[in-house]
């Protein structure tokens, strides 16, 4: 287990907007979000469907704009880069976690873990030994040559982890990470989250509405009607 | 990412043959739709490649192409002798004469009469016996596939083989005797008739009875002499219409393409093989993007640009157009080879190879443009909708 080791902001949000659509079809997805996240720290977005929480990741993680209000990550704010220089900065500083895995099903456990590696510009054989180490570290070393569809739903998953993780960044965002899996596969996908994806230099963001793996959180973030409803204090390191 | 590309197109084994099925078969369908009207234009034109030896072919100014007889009087070859550059000038015949076989049937033959003192303008190969051999009474040189085919004498038994002509037999020309001395072989033509070669004076007693037989004069030019001018001087002096050999190839080909419907049929059957190839994979690729699309979500999320991208989908299209292009084409050839010795006009130039590989990038060009325009406008955001 990694205790929170929380240095410096990873995550700022002030007053952050968002709205589809316009006139009698407006909808607000976010209505004001204030928001700080801490490096080494893993924050939990939670809160019922269509309170916001996807969106709000997707807001911080650069892959959606925002109507208003100042968000940055590290520092950068994505309103100011161009949309090029956004999506590198994305590919090098931000790992990603998808609820549904998206795992392109013809590649290998290793080529699938390598593409942040390859996106980033490095070769073929470099990346792919790399991702081999990485499915090492997250308990897939034999897994390597594996497709997908010869996977289990919770090996599945920690390819996805070690593809978020493989090129380093600093910001890693989650999107239920555990709703397709059983209870015990999520709580063994969270405690390596924890021990992988934590640490003095990195932050962690997850959305869940999965209240077995609240505990994982050191700090949670409920989301309502695309406010944040509240933000429970940090916890106490916690033993797993 | 190449190799993440090719993985991801050849993953979805149904949807990649899918796309190069298409490919093939409208590069086949290009390809062989052209070759053989390529074939057949060539087949228009047979008679004067094999009929290399002149520089000028010299014919009644109303002439439209090859078989566009205007017989000229004999005294036109005497007018043409006499022009500045020319270093020779011989009579050649072409006409059309029935051939009576032996069961009975008559056979229309193109007879090609050549000058009787130097047999110019002969067939280009001879398979049996000699050019010389013409000079023999009655003497008539008959083209393989006539011989074999059209000319041939009924079977020995009934239910047999037809009798392939050969030297020595005798034919009925006209009401005439023609002893067979030789048998060529030349270029097939438009109108598949045999070829009879034999001499000027003989051929003129074969054809039917006019007041005017000569045909074509077929002109050499004096060393040094620029064959152009030469053209313009036998028009001027003589009134006759005077063409290179390559210029008179392309009247003759021009008049088939603007007089008969060759060109719109084959380019119907060409232009359709396009569209549906074109329908075919671009669906295809189409369906495959459409399936892709939450990667290529997935792959933008991770930080992979649009010309990245971009670059993804067009090394897939071009790999199954490569592939599909060479299938296509390779089964073409395939086809042009195992037909080689029947009727069937196949010429396969390296232009149209040229031709068919630019028709199948712009197959791939079209089906990457909406596969582009899909993933070009994709929110990387979907990546979190499940």
């Amino acid at each position: 287990m990694t205790a929170k080791q929380a240095t410096a902001t990873a995550v700022t949000c002030r007053n952050v907007t968002k709205t589809y659509g316009s006139g009698d079809s407006l909808v607000h997805a976010l209505r004001g979000i204030d928001l700080e996240v801490e490096t080494g720290e893993l924050l939990m977005l939670v809160g019922p469907s269509g309170c916001g929480k996807t969106t709000l990741i997707s807001v911080v993680a650069g892959i959606l704009d925002r109507s208003g209000g100042e968000c940055s990550v590290f520092g950068q704010d994505f309103s100011a880069m161009s949309q090029s220089a956004r999506t590198r900065w994305r590919g090098q500083n931000i790992g990603f976690v998808f609820q549904a895995y998206n795992l392109i099903p013809s590649l290998t456990a290793a080529e699938n873990a390598a593409v942040p590696l390859l996106l980033n510009g490095m070769n073929m054989r470099e990346a792919l030994d790399r991702a081999r180490a990485m499915l090492e570290r997250v308990g897939l070393g034999d897994r390597a040559k594996s497709l997908p569809n010869q996977l289990s739903g919770g090996q599945m998953q920690r390819v996805a982890i070690a593809r978020a993780l493989i090129h380093e960044p600093r910001l890693i965002v989650c999107d239920e990470p555990t709703s397709a899996l059983d209870h015990e596969t999520g709580h063994k996908v969270l405690e390596l989250l924890r021990e992988v994806a934590v640490g003095p230099d990195r932050a962690l963001v997850i959305v869940s509405h999965d209240q077995r793996i609240f505990d994982f959180a050191d700090r949670i973030a409920r989301m309502d009607d695309g406010r944040i409803a509240e933000i429970t204090p940090p916890k106490e390191p916690i033993d797993l | 990412m190449n190799r993440i590309a090719l993985k991801m197109l050849m993953g979805d084994r149904a949807k990649y043959f899918g796309i190069v099925i298409g490919i093939t078969f409208a590069s086949f369908l290009i390809t062989q739709q052209l070759a053989i009207f390529v074939g057949l234009m060539g087949r228009t034109i047979g008679f004067l490649s094999d009929t290399g030896q002149g520089d000028v072919w010299v014919m009644d100014s109303k002439v439209q192409f090859i078989d566009d007889i205007k017989p000229l009087q004999d005294t036109e070859l005497y007018r043409v002798r006499g022009i500045t550059g020319v270093q020779w000038a011989l009579p050649i015949y072409k006409g059309l004469s029935k051939a009576r076989l032996d069961n009975g049937n008559f056979q229309t033959c193109n007879i090609v009469g050549l000058d009787d003192a130097t047999l110019m303008g002969g067939p280009p190969e001879m398979l049996e016996g000699k050019l010389e051999d013409l000079r023999k009474a009655d003497g008539i040189i008959v083209d393989e596939n006539g011989a074999i085919g059209k000319l041939a004498k009924g079977p020995k038994e009934p239910g047999g083989q037809p009798v392939p002509l050969k030297v020595g037999d005798t034919i009925e020309l006209n009401d005439h005797r023609a002893i067979v001395v030789g048998i060529c072989r030349v270029s097939r033509t438009f109108q598949s008739q045999p070829f009879i070669y034999t001499t000027y004076s003989r051929a003129t007693t074969f054809a039917p009875k006019e007041r005017k037989l000569l045909s074509f004069i077929l002109v050499k030019a004096k060393d040094g002499q620029p064959i152009v001018e030469l053209c313009a001087r036998i028009r001027s002096e003589t009134g006759l219409e005077a063409k290179t050999t390559q210029s008179f190839k392309e009247t003759t080909v021009s008049y088939f393409m603007k007089y008969t419907g060759i060109p719109i049929n084959f380019g119907i059957a060409v232009v359709l093989g396009f569209l549906v190839g074109t329908a075919i994979a671009g669906q295809t690729f189409y369906n495959f993007t459409l399936d892709n699309l939450k990667y290529f979500g997935a792959l933008k999320a991770m930080g992979a640009s649009n010309f990245t991208l971009l670059r993804m989908i067009l090394l897939q299209s071009l790999t199954v157009g490569a592939i599909g292009y060479g299938l296509g084409v390779g089964m073409a050839a395939f086809v042009g080879f195992a037909a080689r010795n029947t009727e069937l006009a196949f010429l396969l130039p390296w232009q149209l190879l040229v031709i068919t590989a630019a028709a199948v990038l712009l197959i791939c060009a079209l089906t990457s443009m909406l596969s582009l325009y899909k993933v070009f406008r994709l929110e990387p955001a979907i990546v979190f909708k499940s």
